[in-house]
């Protein structure tokens, strides 16, 4: 009889569990302050996932609960993480613009027992700090490397690299330098310059000193970018022929009309852009465009955002709605679709994603619309950086 | 020796630059006495008017200049008569949290209505393209940039120092109360020199943005600098603010182009000293 009560009971439980249910999903990103821009993004890309798949996955509703984080903000985004896991119940985590933030938040994953899904940070690192983190965006490593082989290929033998001195930005010098040594060029000088920078002129003489054929640089997106672009052609560099490599964040489309006339020709490496030529992304961006409102606003946020849904979907999918973060994660791996910005899949060793990067050079439409034209491919990208870290 | 000069000249146009963003706080600190923290906002309201006329109207720089610095004024006009008139004479505390709420309302209002986007003011076809000096180029704007910068350097001080409403100025800055029994309307010569601060933050919002471009966040992230240069040259100091943006400028320019890795490390070891040695700014000496 005990047996048979408990039977029941147990029974009773796994019913309840499989009945329809609100999947709650808690979202960390900058939705105020001056990174906004970014974290509407992704709210553009989560609201594209819906309108193109509805907010059902089986039986369950999808139920999206955002929590903003201005600036980065480690503290701050580990007790909203926090928050969503204890108080609102949140069976996945997802966003994440700031490597600290996603840091900040990987230790309570496995004791909440909830997976994250990066969206955007893109620090190597971030994957091996749990078990349970799968991204769907980009490492700054994959979208730098590639570039040192199209310097390589464009007779480029001595490079100068300029990065803001900060994470992402030693990052990618890293990831430039040893991509180009192992293509066979030599990097003659890696300059470092403080994220306050306003004025890029002395950097440009420096670049003219030192005698390199192409710079590459990183800087965080916004001001900056325009800055570091006009001081380029204006200090002689474009006419002198100096190579400008760099990676698609300093390219990113909302920053593009801005640029203008000055960003045309720039080559940059990514692993998305706006104007990709498939049917998946032009369903995508005019969702997208969409739920943003204004389409120039539209840059690569909103496509890691609109993956981490899938993801998120198929998890839910895998474990029918139960809180499961092992399993959620485990059926995500290698799991492989075509998405707006091509094939990709999560790699089952990293639970990053891999995916195409292409070559891009800033050309203007028939409408007078700046963009980034695709015109090469670098197919089934993995994330470099991680090799790097094992070392 | 090339080098060298290429450094002077870039540290002369980023000076420049510097000195007419920030002259007009230093007449607000200097000559009204008020903490104006709420200059970079007036500033980058300068920089929206002149990309709204001249990008999206299609009206020309020149036009957008002019509609900058007149429309910054006709807005700050209702703002100097009921929210600034209360602070003048006020405990700083009370001036700072008072303008630090007007600059958060001003990046909000910009936010809403512009968006997050930066905005350019796209320059005439004269100030476009790069002038050949000789042993290198350098860009058009920044030469104007720099003659704009001395215009504005030698009209304010004559104004200041050699008009009659100078001297009425002077006179209330120094002695309200004594210049309102001599006849002088301090209401009003507060009103015209706020209008002419404000005036100056939105050209220095126009020239400067091709260095500082126009955001909503622009209200806040430049003002340290400004804050710095005022507080160097002695505020209220014409000829003060322009030692302070030359000095301050060459530094932090050699500073980049010597040693990047330091980051503002000597524009602020700089500021100490110069700080530590004249507390009442670089002016203070010449007074």
């Amino acid at each position: 009889m005990k047996r048979f009560v408990l039977a029941v009971a147990v029974a009773a439980l796994a019913a309840g569990v499989a009945h329809a249910d609100t999947i709650k999903v808690g979202v960390v990103g900058p939705f105020s302050g001056p990174f906004a821009l970014q974290g509407k993004n992704f709210k553009a890309g989560i609201d594209a996932f819906f309108a193109l798949n509805g907010k059902k996955v089986g039986d369950h509703d999808i139920e999206v609960v955002y929590r903003d984080v201005p600036t980065a903000n480690p503290a701050q985004s580990k007790s909203l993480a926090q928050e969503l896991i204890v108080r609102e119940k949140v069976q996945y985590l997802a966003g994440f613009y700031f490597t600290p933030d996603a840091m900040a938040a990987t230790p309570l994953l496995q004791q909440g027992n909830v997976p994250m899904v990066v969206m955007n940070a893109a620090t190597s690192a971030i994957v091996t700090s749990s078990p349970y983190v799968v991204r769907t965006s980009f490492t700054t490593w994959q979208t730098a490397s590639p570039i040192a082989k199209v310097a390589k290929d464009a007779g480029v033998a001595k490079a100068i690299t300029l990065v803001s001195d900060y994470g992402p930005g030693v990052d990618a010098e890293t990831a430039f330098k040893t991509a180009f040594e192992k293509e066979g060029g030599s990097v003659v000088e890696s300059i470092r310059m403080p994220l306050s920078t306003n004025d890029f002129a002395p950097m440009m003489q420096r670049v003219k000193d030192s005698g390199a054929q192409a710079l590459f640089v990183f800087l965080p997106s916004g001001p900056p970018t325009l800055a570091f672009v006009k001081a380029y052609n204006e200090n002689g560099l474009k006419a002198a022929g100096i190579k400008f490599l760099a990676t698609g964040d300093l390219t990113q489309e909302s920053d593009l009309p801005a640029l203008g006339e000055a960003g045309l020709g720039l080559t940059t490496t990514f692993h998305y852009a706006v104007s990709h030529d498939s049917p998946e992304n032009k369903a995508f961006v005019a969702a997208a465009e969409k739920a943003i409102g204004n389409p120039a606003e539209l840059s690569f946020p909103a496509v890691g955002a609109f993956d981490g849904m899938y993801v998120i979907s198929k998890m839910i999918e895998a474990t029918n709605g139960k809180q499961d973060a092992k399993n959620a994660v485990e059926a995500v791996k290698g799991l492989s679709w075509t998405s707006p910005r091509g094939p990709v899949s999560i790699d089952p060793d990293s639970r990053h994603i891999t995916q195409n990067i292409y070559l891009r050079e800033v050309a203007k439409d028939a409408g007078g619309k700046y963009y980034n034209k695709e015109i090469q491919t670098f197919e089934k990208q993995g994330d470099p950086g991680l090799a790097a870290l094992k070392k | 020796m090339q080098t060298v000069l290429s450094i002077a000249v870039d540290a002369l146009a980023y000076g420049m630059v510097l000195f007419i963003i920030s002259i007009g706080l230093s007449v607000t600190m200097g000559l009204m006495r008020v903490i104006n923290l709420a200059h970079g906002a007036f500033a980058m309201i300068g920089g929206y008017f002149a990309s709204y006329a001249a990008r999206d109207l299609g009206l020309g720089y020149g036009v957008g200049v002019l509609a900058a610095i007149v429309g910054t004024v006709i807005i700050a006009i209702p703002v100097e008569r009921f929210l600034y008139r209360r602070i003048y004479g006020q405990p700083e505390l009370t001036q700072v949290l008072m303008t630090i709420g007007i600059t958060f309302c001003v990046i909000g209002i910009a936010n809403f209505a512009f968006g997050p986007t930066l905005k350019t003011i796209p320059l005439p076809q004269m100030l476009q393209g790069s002038v050949d000096l000789g042993f290198r180029t350098i860009a058009t704007h920044r030469l104007f940039s720099i003659v704009c910068g001395l215009v504005v350097a030698g009209a304010l001080w004559f104004l200041i120092e050699r008009t009659a409403f100078g001297t009425r100025l002077r006179a209330t800055v120094d002695n309200a109360a004594m210049a309102a029994s001599l006849g002088v309307r301090t209401q009003v010569v507060y009103a015209v020199s706020f209008a002419v601060a404000i005036g100056l933050a939105a050209l220095g919002g126009v020239l400067g943005a091709e260095l500082l471009p126009v955001e909503p966040y622009y209200a806040l992230r430049y003002m340290v600098t400004f804050l710095v240069v005022v507080s160097v040259g002695g505020a209220g100091s014409i000829p003060g603010a322009l030692i302070a943006c030359l000095l301050l400028g060459a530094i932090d320019t050699t500073g980049r182009y010597f040693a990047p890795e330091y980051g503002e490390f000597f524009f602020y070891l700089a500021v100490i000293v110069i700080v530590t040695l004249f507390p009442r700014g670089l002016a203070g000496r010449f007074r």
